[in-house]
C-alpha cells in the first residue's frame, strides 16, 4: 500500500491535512465517484480522525516509556477505537517518507525485497539476543567510582559554553545519537563512526587556525587505531574496512607532512609499532595491510627501513596464504591479495623514490644541494655505477649477471640503507616477479631510442654487448634506465614528460583510466599475483639490468625512464613507460589516494613507442 | 456515600457477570440520566466527597429503576437492602423524578432516551471509551453531570458568533486594566472561558468564526495548556465534539477557580454593567468559582496550583481527615541472631527482644495520633513466613546506612540489555532478591538478583512422594531441574504496563494493555487469576504493603481496589477525568493515591471509597508517585519533569523540585525518608534532600486553612546529586533495606 498524503499549504498550517484530491483519487481507485463537496467533507473528517488517533496513540508510547511513537502504538489506538489497523508497517525504525518531484506526491518508500536472495543469503542474521539484566555499581556513596558516565570528560569541562555546545555537536555528529561514547577506542567497531572520526581528524589537521599542540599525539593514536586494529567489522567481507585503513594511512602521512614539528618524536615510535604488527604473524591480514599502507604513507624511507627488511620473512607467510586454494581459505586469500597489492604499491614507490633520490643526488650535487647526497653524488660520478652488487643476491646469477649495473654502491652512499637500488630491485623482483615489472615496465635498451628523443639524446644509455641476448621470446626483467639530460628541459619537448604529478593529465585516455583507479590496478596486480609461485621461479633466470648513464658535462639532470610493454587482451603489446624527473617539491607533495601515487603506466609518447616496438620489448602474458 | 459506592459495585458486578447485557452499557445512562436531571440545579450541587443525602438517594433510586426495567430483580433486592431504602420511598421519588424531569430529557421515557443515546454513540463509533466512560461518569454520581448530549446541548443557545471576539476581548481589556492584585486572579478565567466559547462556536457550526477566535486568542493562554489547545484546535466540526475525550472531560466537570471575594465582586460588577450575558452564562453554567475571603493570591501562587484539566481542587475537598500515620508494628518475637545470645538461658531472651525493638522503632510502640485504627480495614493475619521476614527486615535495618546530604547512597544500576525498546515496567521485591520486568511483547520476566536460582515447585505426583514431616520440606518441594536465573511468564495479550511483587514474594501482579490484571505464582511460575474489570488498558497496579489487596488503574479512568481472592473489585475509585496512570498504596494500606492524565492526584479512602484529597499543580500527566515512609508526605512526578511534594495531612503542596528534563517515571524515598530519588527518561537519577524540603515548609494555621502556599524556589539547594546513566532511561528505583539505591532501565542503543 502506498499511502499518498499530500500536504496542502493553507493559510494556517496547524497540522497536516489530507487534500480532497487525494480523497478523490482514492475513491476513484476503488471505483467510486465523489463529488467535490463530499470529498471535502471526507478529507476534513479523515484529517480529524487521523489526528485523534495520533493523539490517542501517544499515551501508549508514554506508557511504554519510549520517546518514539511506533506503528504499534498507532495500531493500538486504532484497535481500541474499533478501527481497522494498518498492517505491514511494524518496523521499529521510521520508513523514509519521500516526495516525488513531479507532482506533489509523497509516499513511504517501500522497497521490494527479493525473497529468494534473502532466503539464500549466506550472512544469515542472528536471532535477537536474549533479553538479560546486568548489574553494575554505578555510583559509590553518591560519587562515581567509575569514570562518571555520560558526563563530559574533565578536559572538556573547562571549555566555555559555546565550545561546549560545539563539542556536543561534534561528538553527536561523529558518534551518532549516543553521546556517551567518548572514546573511540573504548567501544567503537562501527565503520561509519570511525570514518566520521577520521574525517573530523582530517578537518582538525587541516584547520590552519587551530594549534593542535599536544593533541596531535592523541589524534595520531586514534588514527593508528583505525589503521591497525583488527576491527570486528573486518570479519564481514561486505564491510569496506580497507578504505578506512587507506584513508587513515593517508591521514597519518598528512599529519606528518603538515605537523611534522609536533610529531617528530612519534615517528620512530610509530615505525616501531608498525613493525611490530608486521612481524607478528598472529595478527590478521587486515592488520598487516594496515601496517603496510601505514608504512607506505610514512614515506618510502619508512618502507625501506621497515617493510623491506621484513619482506623475506613476511613473504613466506603471505605465500602460504596465497597458495592455499581451499574454499575455506577464500576469504583469507582475498585479504592476502589485498596485502600483496599494498606491499607492491609500497615497494614500487620505494623503488621510484630511491631512483629519484639518485637523480636528485646527481642533480643536487652540482646544484650544491646539502646533505649526505652530495658526497654520494661525487662518489657515483667517480665510479659510474659499474661496480658489482655488493650483496649476494638470492637468485642465481645467470648469463647477464654482469650487466647488473650497480647504480648501487648504495651502501656507501647512505649508511642506513642496507641495499642498493638495483639489489633491492632484484630482490623485490624475486618476490613479485613480473607483477613488479608490470608496474615499472621495461626499458628496451638500445635501438633508435636516442634518435627518437630529439632534443635530449639519452647519452647515458649504453647497452653493453653482453646485454645482447635480447631474444624476443625470453622474458625480460624490466629494466631500469636512467637517462640524463644534459640540456635543461627548457626545450619543452613533448616526449619529455613533466613532473610526475602532472603526468596523469598528459597520458592518453586509456592509460589514464587505468592509472587513476587504484582499485583496478590493485586488482590487476592481484590477478597477476594469482600465480606468484610461477612468476617468482621464472624470475630467477632473469637478470635485472639497470643502466646508468655516464656522467656528462654540464649540470646533469637525470630522468629515469622505466619503459615496457604489456600484452593486451588482443595480444597487442601495451607499452609502459614511467619516467621521473627530479621534482624538488616532491617532498612536500600532499599524500593522495593511491591512484595518484601510482606510476603512470602507459604510452608516453610516440618516439618511445617506436623504440619500444623496435626492439625487444617485454611481452607479458597477463 | 458508602452505600452509593456499594451500589455501583453491584452495578459493575452485573455488568461483568452478565455479559449479555453489557451492550446495554449505554442504556445504564438512561436510568442515570434521569437521576441527573432529577438532581437539583447544577449550581447548588455539592462538591465531590460531600454530596448531600438527598441526591444520593435520588441516584440510588434511579439506579433501582433501571435495574427494575431490565428485570434484574435480584440486584434490585440487594441494592435496596444495602441502601436501606423502602420500596414506597423509591416509588414516590421516582414519580417525583419523572415529574421533575425538564427540558428535552424525559426521565420516565426510557425508550426515547435509549434511542437517543444509542444514536449518539453510533455517531461517534471511534470514541475510545464512549460507553464505559459515560457509564462511569454517570455511575460515579459524585459529578452531577447528565449524559453527553445533554451537556452539549447546553451550548445550543445562539449568540451572535461575530460578537464572541468582542466579548472575549472586552473581558480581556477589563482584566488587564484592573489592579495588579486582582489581575492575576481574574486571569484564571481566560482559559476556561476561551475553551467554552470556542466550543460553543464549534457546536453551533460557526466553523470560521471558531477558527478566527482560536487564532486570535490561543496565544494568550498559559503555556502549560498547550497540549490541550493542540487537541482543541483540531476540533472544528460539531460532529467532532461527540466522542472527544478531552472535550468530554472539559464538559462533564466544572472548571474550578479559586478567586477572592474582592476579585469576584469586581468581575461580577463589570459583567453586569456591560450586560455581557454570554460570558456570564458560561461562568454560571460551566465554571465553579470557589470564593474565599482574604487576600487575593499572587500569580506565582496561582500558577503553582493550576494546570489541571478541571482547574484547581475545591477547598472543601481537602478538608476531610486523613489518617496518615503508620499502623502499629505487630509484636514479633525477635530471636537473637548471635550465637552467644542463644547460649543464654530462656528468660534472658524476651528482655533482649524488648530492648531491641524499642531501639528500632519507638514510634511504633506508641499509637500515632494520626494513625488509623488497627482494624480500620481488615488486614491479613501474619503467617509464620511473614514473621520470619519481619525479623529479617529488622536485622537488616540495624545495618542500614543512615543517609543524608553528607552521606549519599551508592547506586547500583540494573541494565536490561537487548530489550529492543520493549521494557515497560520494573519492580523489585522489598528484600531486593527478585526483579520483574514487564515487556511490550506481552511477557513478564522474573530474574533472581541473588545467586539463589528460581525454582518451580515439583509436580503434584512428585510432591506426594516427599516426606512432609521433614524439616526441610520447603526445600524439598522445589524442583532442582527447573532452576534458572530467570523465568518468563506468558499469558498477557498486550504490553505489560505494570508489575508488582507481593510483600511475601509468593505472587506477582501484572497489568496489561489487554485489560486484565494477572496474578502469578512465583512458586509454580504460572498464572493463578486474571482479574477482568477494566475493559481498557490497565496502566498500573500495585500490591498493598500488607498483601492481599491490590489496586489497579487504567484507561477507563477509574482505579479499582481488589482482593486477591475476589474476582470482582471491592472498590471503584471514580472521579479522575482522564486515564489513571499510576496507583500507589499508602504505607498504612488505608489509602490509595492515583495519578492521572488529567494532571491531578487523588487520594482515596480504601474504607469507603471516598476521594479525600485532590492535588493540582502538575502541568502534565503524572507518571510516578511515592509515599514517604512515615506516610505523611507524597511525592509525584510528571511528564513536565517536575517533582511535587505534598503534605497529606494538610492537603497542601509543600515543594517543587525542578531539574529533570523529561518524564519522571520513578520516585522512591529512602528507607528513612531523608532522601528522595527520582529517575527519569532523561537518563538521570537525581537525589533530593527531602528532609530539608519537609522541614522548611511553614504549615501555620493560615496556610492550612486557605491552602495558599508560598513555595520557595529552592530546587537547586535541595538537589543533592545528578547521576547519569549510559543511554538508559531510569524506569524504576528501589532502596534496599540497607539503603542501597537500585535503579533499573533498558539500555537504549539509539
Amino acid at each position: 500500500m502506498k499511502s499518498k498524503v499530500g500536504y496542502l499549504e493553507r493559510e494556517e498550517r496547524r497540522f497536516a491535512e489530507v487534500p480532497r484530491e487525494s480523497i478523490k483519487l482514492m475513491a476513484e481507485s476503488t471505483g467510486v465517484e465523489l463529488s467535490e463537496e463530499v470529498a471535502a467533507l471526507l478529507a476534513e473528517d479523515v484529517c480529524y480522525r487521523l489526528r485523534e488517533a495520533t493523539q490517542n496513540s501517544s499515551q501508549f508510547m508514554r506508557h511504554a516509556k519510549r520517546r518514539k511513537l511506533s506503528v504499534e502504538d498507532f495500531n493500538r489506538a486504532l484497535r481500541w477505537s474499533n478501527t481497522e489497523t494498518v498492517c505491514g508497517y511494524g518496523a521499529q525504525d521510521a520508513l523514509p517518507f519521500r516526495p516525488l518531484k513531479e507532482g506533489e506526491l509523497f509516499f513511504v518508500e517501500d522497497r521490494e525485497i527479493n525473497l529468494v536472495e534473502l532466503a539464500l543469503a549466506t550472512n544469515i542474521p542472528k536471532g535477537c539476543a536474549e533479553t538479560m539484566v546486568r548489574v553494575h555499581v554505578s555510583y559509590l556513596d553518591g560519587k562515581g567510582n567509575l569514570e562518571p558516565q555520560g558526563t563530559v570528560p574533565t578536559a572538556v569541562q573547562s571549555l566555555s559554553e559555546d565550545l561546549l555546545k560545539y563539542y556536543q555537536q561534534i561528538t553527536r555528529a561523529i558518534l551518532g545519537e549516543d553521546p556517551h561514547l567518548m572514546k573511540v577506542k573504548s567501544v567503537s567497531h562501527d565503520l561509519d563512526q570511525l570514518n566520521r572520526l577520521l574525517h573530523m581528524v582530517k578537518s582538525l589537521v587541516q584547520n590552519p587556525y587551530l594549534y593542535l599542540g599536544s593533541y596531535v599525539r592523541s589524534l595520531v593514536s586514534s588514527v593508528m587505531y583505525c589503521i591497525l586494529e583488527p576491527l570486528a567489522a573486518s570479519i564481514n567481507p561486505l564491510n569496506d574496512h580497507w578504505t578506512l585503513r587507506d584513508y587513515a594511512a593517508l591521514l597519518l602521512s598528512h599529519i606528518f607532512w603538515t605537523h611534522g614539528d609536533l610529531v617528530s618524536g612519534l615517528y620512530h615510535q610509530i615505525l616501531l609499532s608498525l613493525q611490530k604488527v608486521l612481524s607478528d604473524p598472529v595478527r590478521p591480514l587486515c592488520s598487516h595491510y594496515g601496517a603496510v599502507v601505514g608504512l607506505h604513507a610514512l614515506g618510502w624511507k619508512a618502507v625501506e627501513r621497515v617493510l623491506y627488511p621484513h619482506l623475506p620473512a613476511y613473504w613466506a607467510n603471505l605465500q602460504a596464504v596465497l597458495d592455499d586454494y581451499s574454499v575455506s581459505n577464500a576469504q583469507v586469500k582475498a585479504d592476502g591479495h589485498k596485502v600483496y597489492g599494498a606491499i607492491l604499491v609500497a615497494v614500487e614507490r620505494l623503488l621510484k623514490m630511491k631512483a629519484l633520490s639518485l637523480t636528485l643526488a646527481a642533480g643536487g650535487g652540482s646544484a650544491g644541494l646539502p646533505g649526505t647526497t652530495t658526497g654520494a653524488v661525487g662518489f657515483r660520478e667517480n665510479s659510474p655505477g659499474l661496480s658489482p652488487p655488493p650483496e649476494p643476491l638470492s637468485e642465481p646469477p645467470l648469463g647477464i649477471a654482469s650487466h647488473l649495473q650497480a647504480g648501487g654502491a648504495g651502501c656507501q652512499w647512505e649508511e642506513w640503507t642496507p641495499v642498493s637500488l638495483p639489489a633491492m630491485y632484484c630482490e623485490l623482483y624475486s618476490f613479485f616477479g613480473d607483477s613488479l615489472a608490470v608496474r615499472f615496465s621495461t626499458d628496451p635498451p638500445l635501438g633508435g631510442a636516442p634518435s627518437s628523443r630529439s632534443c635530449q639524446p639519452l647519452e647515458g644509455r649504453k647497452e653493453p654487448a653482453s646485454g645482447a641476448p635480447n631474444l624476443e621470446n625470453t622474458r625480460k626483467m624490466p629494466q631500469l634506465t636512467a637517462s640524463m639530460n644534459i640540456s635543461p628541459r627548457q626545450d619543452g619537448s613533448p616526449r619529455m614528460e613533466p613532473q610526475p604529478p602532472s603526468l596523469a593529465a598528459t597520458v592518453p585516455g586509456r592509460s589514464l583510466a587505468r592509472s587513476s583507479s587504484s582499485s583496478s590496478s590493485v586488482s590487476r596486480s592481484r590477478s597477476s599475483s594469482s600465480r606468484p609461485g610461477r612468476s617468482t621461479s621464472q624470475s630467477r633466470d632473469i637478470f635485472p639490468k639497470a643502466r646508468f648513464p655516464l656522467p656528462q658535462a654540464g649540470p646533469p639532470a637525470f630522468s629515469f625512464i622505466i619503459g615496457g610493454r604489456q600484452m593486451g587482451r588482443r595480444c597487442q603489446g601495451r607499452r609502459f613507460q614511467t619516467s621521473f624527473t627530479p621534482t624538488p617539491p616532491l617532498n612536500t607533495l600532499p599524500p593522495r589516494a593511491y591512484a595518484h601515487k601510482l606510476p603512470v603506466i602507459g604510452r608516453v609518447s610516440k618516439p618511445v613507442r617506436r623504440w619500444t616496438c623496435s626492439h625487444y620489448s617485454l611481452h607479458l602474458p597477463l | 456515600m458508602a452505600a452509593v459506592q456499594d451500589g455501583q459495585m453491584e452495578l459493575d458486578a452485573e455488568k461483568e457477570t452478565k455479559p449479555e447485557i453489557l451492550s446495554d452499557g449505554t442504556s445504564n445512562l438512561s436510568g442515570n440520566t434521569a437521576s441527573g436531571t432529577l438532581s437539583s440545579s447544577p449550581l447548588t450541587a455539592a462538591p465531590a466527597g460531600g454530596a448531600p443525602k438527598m441526591e444520593d438517594q435520588q441516584t440510588l433510586i434511579a439506579v433501582l429503576q433501571f435495574l427494575k426495567r431490565n428485570k434484574l430483580t435480584d440486584s434490585v433486592e440487594i441494592l435496596r437492602r444495602e441502601a436501606g431504602l423502602g420500596e414506597d420511598q423509591e416509588d414516590s421519588q421516582a414519580t417525583d423524578g419523572s415529574g421533575g424531569g425538564k427540558g428535552d430529557v424525559d426521565g420516565g421515557d426510557a425508550n426515547s432516551l435509549l434511542s437517543r443515546v444509542s444514536i449518539t454513540s453510533a455517531a461517534a463509533p471511534q470514541s475510545m471509551c464512549d460507553s464505559p466512560l459515560m457509564f462511569m461518569l454517570s455511575a460515579a454520581g459524585a459529578d452531577d453531570q447528565p449524559d453527553v448530549s445533554v451537556v452539549l446541548s447546553a451550548y445550543s443557545q445562539q449568540g451572535d458568533p461575530s460578537l464572541y471576539q468582542v466579548y472575549y476581548s472586552g473581558l480581556k481589556n477589563f482584566i488587564e486594566s484592573v489592579l495588579d492584585c486582582h489581575r492575576a486572579e481574574l486571569s484564571q478565567l481566560f482559559y476556561p472561558l476561551f475553551v467554552h466559547m470556542y466550543l460553543e462556536l464549534v457546536y453551533n457550526n460557526h466553523e470560521n468564526e471558531a477558527k478566527a477566535f482560536f487564532e486570535k486568542f490561543s496565544g494568550d493562554q498559559e503555556c502549560y495548556y498547550q497540549d490541550d489547545l493542540r487537541v482543541l484546535c483540531g476540533l472544528t466540526k460539531k460532529e467532532h465534539l461527540k466522542g472527544n475525550e478531552v472535550l468530554l472531560d472539559f464538559r462533564t466537570s466544572r472548571f474550578v477557580l479559586r478567586i477572592s471575594r474582592d476579585s469576584y465582586q469586581l468581575l461580577k460588577r463589570h459583567l453586569q454593567e456591560r450586560h455581557n450575558n454570554q460570558i456570564w452564562n458560561i461562568i454560571q453554567e460551566h465554571l465553579y468559582i470557589d470564593i474565599f475571603d482574604g487576600m487575593p493570591r499572587s500569580k506565582s501562587q496561582i500558577d503553582s496550583m493550576s494546570g489541571s484539566l478541571a482547574g484547581e481542587g475545591k477547598r472543601e475537598v481537602n478538608k476531610a481527615k486523613v489518617f496518615h500515620g503508620l499502623l502499629k508494628e505487630p509484636e514479633i518475637e525477635v530471636p537473637l541472631d548471635d550465637e552467644d545470645d542463644e547460649a543464654e538461658n530462656e528468660e534472658g531472651k524476651p528482655k533482649k527482644k524488648k530492648t531491641k525493638k524499642d531501639s528500632l522503632g519507638s514510634k511504633s510502640k506508641k499509637q500515632d495520633p494520626n494513625a488509623p485504627q488497627q482494624n480500620r480495614i481488615p488486614l491479613p493475619e501474619l503467617k509464620d513466613s511473614d514473621k520470619l521476614d519481619k525479623i529479617m527486615y529488622m536485622k537488616e535495618s540495624t545495618k542500614r546506612i543512615r543517609l543524608g546530604p553528607e552521606n549519599l547512597p551508592s547506586i547500583c544500576f540494573y541494565t536490561f540489555l537487548n530489550a529492543y525498546q520493549g521494557l515497560t515496567a520494573v519492580d523489585f521485591t522489598d528484600d531486593s532478591s527478585l526483579l520483574a520486568g514487564g515487556f511490550a511483547d506481552s511477557t513478564v520476566r522474573v530474574w533472581s538478583v541473588t545467586p539463589k536460582k528460581l525454582r518451580k515447585v515439583k509436580s503434584a505426583a512428585d510432591l506426594n512422594m516427599i516426606d512432609k514431616e521433614s524439616d526441610d520440606v520447603l526445600e524439598r518441594i522445589m524442583d532442582e531441574k527447573t532452576a534458572s536465573e530467570s523465568k518468563i511468564l506468558y499469558g498477557h495479550s498486550g504490553p505489560v504496563y505494570g508489575v508488582s511483587f507481593s510483600p511475601d514474594r509468593n505472587y506477582l501482579l501484572s497489568s496489561s494493555e489487554d485489560g486484565t490484571v494477572r496474578l502469578w505464582s512465583l512458586l509454580t511460575f504460572t498464572c493463578l487469576v486474571g482479574y477482568k474489570g477494566h475493559n481498557y488498558p490497565v496502566w498500573d497496579t500495585q500490591f498493598s504493603p500488607f498483601g492481599y489487596y491490590f489496586v489497579s488503574g487504567g484507561h477507563d479512568r477509574v482505579a479499582r481496589l481488589w482482593a486477591t481472592d475476589h474476582y470482582q473489585p471491592l472498590r471503584i475509585f471514580a472521579g479522575h477525568l482522564a486515564d489513571v496512570t499510576c496507583t500507589r498504596f499508602h504505607p498504612n494500606s488505608n489509602y490509595v493515591a492515583t495519578g492521572s492524565t488529567d494532571r491531578t492526584i487523588r487520594l482515596w479512602d480504601v474504607l469507603n471509597g471516598n476521594c479525600v484529597r485532590i492535588f493540582t499543580g502538575h502541568k502534565g500527566p503524572i507518571h510516578s508517585l511515592a509515599f514517604s515512609p512515615n506516610g505523611k508526605f507524597l511525592a509525584s512526578g510528571s511528564t513536565d519533569g517536575r517533582v511535587l511534594l505534598w503534605d497529606i495531612g494538610h492537603g497542601l503542596m509543600i515543594g517543587e523540585l525542578k531539574g529533570h528534563t523529561d518524564t519522571i517515571y520513578s520516585l522512591k524515598f529512602s528507607r528513612d525518608g531523608e532522601i528522595l530519588a527520582s529517575g527519569s527518561m532523561d537518563n538521570t537519577v537525581r537525589l533530593w534532600n527531602s528532609m530539608k524540603a519537609f522541614d522548611e515548609v511553614e504549615t501555620d494555621d493560615f496556610t492550612a486553612t486557605t491552602g495558599h502556599i508560598h513555595l520557595p524556589d529552592n530546587s537547586q539547594e535541595l538537589l543533592l546529586g545528578t547521576y547519569h546513566s549510559k543511554s538508559t532511561p531510569v524506569t524504576h528505583l528501589h532502596f534496599t533495606r540497607r539503603n542501597l539505591l537500585l535503579a533499573a532501565g533498558a539500555y537504549n542503543s539509539q
